[in-house]
């Protein structure tokens, strides 16, 4: 792997930058893997990353429909955080959000992890009362978290309407302070790169036919570049994941559905931190370049069409104006709609299956973008040792027979 | 954004004049005894289909009975509204063309 670095910069710009190479090389499939993982988003990258550098297994190869990171990893409002209402989730979305912050020194690309803190705004009695149930179990479980009055929310928050006057009530919020943004296309190319240069194969273009087993073992999958034999077949596909191991006749109880997202055009900096308002379905943060992220509610009856909807868009607009009425004159420059994969209690499914040698990782929903590292980690632990990792535990299909779901829909509500 | 008319009270609205009541025609399994994977499938498994599916709406601002649609869930494409008890008039086994 060619080392980024200042030294290196100098170095490349005395030549004109004429010899960079190629990130990640473009592979032609092999006959056979040790690890095959379906999905080139930035949970299957991370996950080979792991396994290659972490395991030591490195025939490994990443097969991806379209291309890398393409899907919701490159299309996503990039929030990161870990303020979540149960144990087993605050465990690995913390675990993640650690690892966010040496993710560029240990894959040596600048993932642009910035920790600017995270308000959810309380706009009700109720909502500060379940902000501060919140607060207390964070707190017990060691995540930085805080309760504000709302005179420092106002203090954090210049650009907020004051609309005391107007019935609209600012309780306070719920903050984490080390909660924040990356850049989403670096962490997926960052991932690639790293894992390229320890071997892993990525191969682009290449769409997952059928997956083929003998008996209750894996023994291969049939793509639209030929055959590939593996023991081991790992499903971090999102939105397909279902449709994926319907082909091995694994059935996950999973509902697609598009989530969308805008971005305006660049402004001055107005807004330093990540600010959530649950009540009025909207969150919002602005990018390195000034651009303004905002993110609104997904569809509720399943969808694949990952065309957004106008009602949500007005909806989220209107949202927006009401915290911001500064903005109004605001022009918007991208709209779009990724296909997301909700599970019943808003929690994703990662683990092994009853068939030997399938794991799935999918189910993560609308905030998919923060347990990345955390995901990828654990992951790859439980495909290299063939058992779930203790993080992970709790998040298996098993929890769908015994009925100890992990019920995040308060946590998540709208807000990723 | 959806175009739905209601097959009851035959009033058309845009779908947030409706709600939506996932997929239907999900039996619930025998009353006594039901095994935990039979228990699970029915909780927790839908069809999630890439093409038609039949799904519950309910005319919550107008005459608030519950019907079903048959929408594509690609295209968007309302191909059938119909009451309780009814079936849908065309294939359901087939792919639907002109989408």
């Amino acid at each position: 792997m060619q080392k980024y670095s200042l030294f290196s910069l100098l170095k490349h710009g005395f030549k004109n930058h004429s010899d960079w190479k190629e990130a990640w090389r473009k592979p032609e499939p092999k006959s056979h893997y040790d690890v095959v993982i379906i999905g080139a988003g930035g949970h299957g990258l991370a996950t080979a990353w792991y396994l290659a550098s972490k395991h030591g297994i490195k025939n490994v190869a990443v097969l991806e429909k379209n291309w890398l990171g393409g899907g919701n990893t490159g299309r996503n409002t990039t929030v990161i955080r870990s303020n979540y209402l149960h144990a087993p989730s605050i465990a690995i979305y913390e675990h993640s959000r650690k690892l966010y912050e040496k993710l560029s020194t240990a894959l040596n690309f600048n993932i642009m992890f910035s920790a600017r803190g995270l308000l959810s705004l309380s706009l009700s009695e109720q909502e500060h009362r379940a902000h501060g149930r919140i607060y207390s179990t964070n707190r017990v479980h060691g995540v930085q978290s805080a309760l504000l009055s709302p005179r420092e929310v106002r203090k954090k928050i210049p650009l907020l309407a004051n609309y005391s006057k107007d019935g609209f009530h600012l309780h306070g919020a719920l903050y984490q302070s080390d909660a924040g943004t990356a850049r989403h296309d670096a962490v997926a190319w960052g991932f690639a790169r790293a894992a390229d240069s320890l071997g892993v194969d990525i191969i682009e273009n290449c769409t997952v036919e059928n997956i083929v087993r003998e008996e209750n073992q894996i023994t291969g999958v049939e793509t639209s570049r030929g055959l590939i034999n593996t023991k081991k077949i790992a499903v971090v596909a999102a939105g397909d994941s279902d449709q994926i191991t319907r082909t091995a006749g694994l059935r996950l109880p999973i509902e697609c559905t598009v989530l969308q997202a805008f971005v305006s055009e660049p402004l001055k900096p107005v807004l330093n931190s990540v600010v959530v308002a649950n009540a009025l379905d909207v969150y919002i943060n602005q990018s390195e370049k000034g651009e303004l992220v905002i993110g609104g509610r997904s569809d509720r009856q399943v969808n694949y069409s990952r065309r957004g909807n106008f009602q949500h868009l007005e909806d989220t607009i209107g949202s927006v104006l009401t915290l911001f009425p500064s903005l109004s004159r605001l022009a918007m420059l991208r709209h779009w709609g990724g296909t997301i994969d909700i599970t019943p209690d808003n929690s994703p499914i990662i683990g092994l299956t009853d068939i030997n040698g399938l794991y799935v990782n999918c189910g993560w929903g609308s905030g998919g973008f923060k347990a990345i590292p955390g995901s990828g980690d654990t992951f790859a632990d439980t495909i290299a040792n063939n058992r779930p990792h203790p993080l992970v535990e709790p998040f298996g299909l098993h929890r769908f027979q015994t009925g100890q779901l992990i019920d995040e829909s308060a946590a998540t509500g709208v807000a990723h | 954004m959806l175009q739905i008319r209601c097959p009851v009270c035959n009033i058309k609205g845009d779908e947030t004049d409706f709600s939506y009541g996932g997929e239907a025609h999900i039996n619930r399994p025998g009353a006594t005894n039901e095994q935990p994977p039979n228990m699970a499938r029915y909780l927790y498994i839908r069809s999630n289909p890439r093409g038609v599916q039949q799904e519950s709406w309910r005319c919550s601002l107008g005459c608030n009975k519950w019907f079903t649609i048959s929408r594509h869930t690609i295209s968007q494409k309302i191909l059938a509204t119909y009451k309780l008890g009814e079936t849908p008039q065309f294939n359901l086994s087939g792919k639907v063309k002109n989408i």
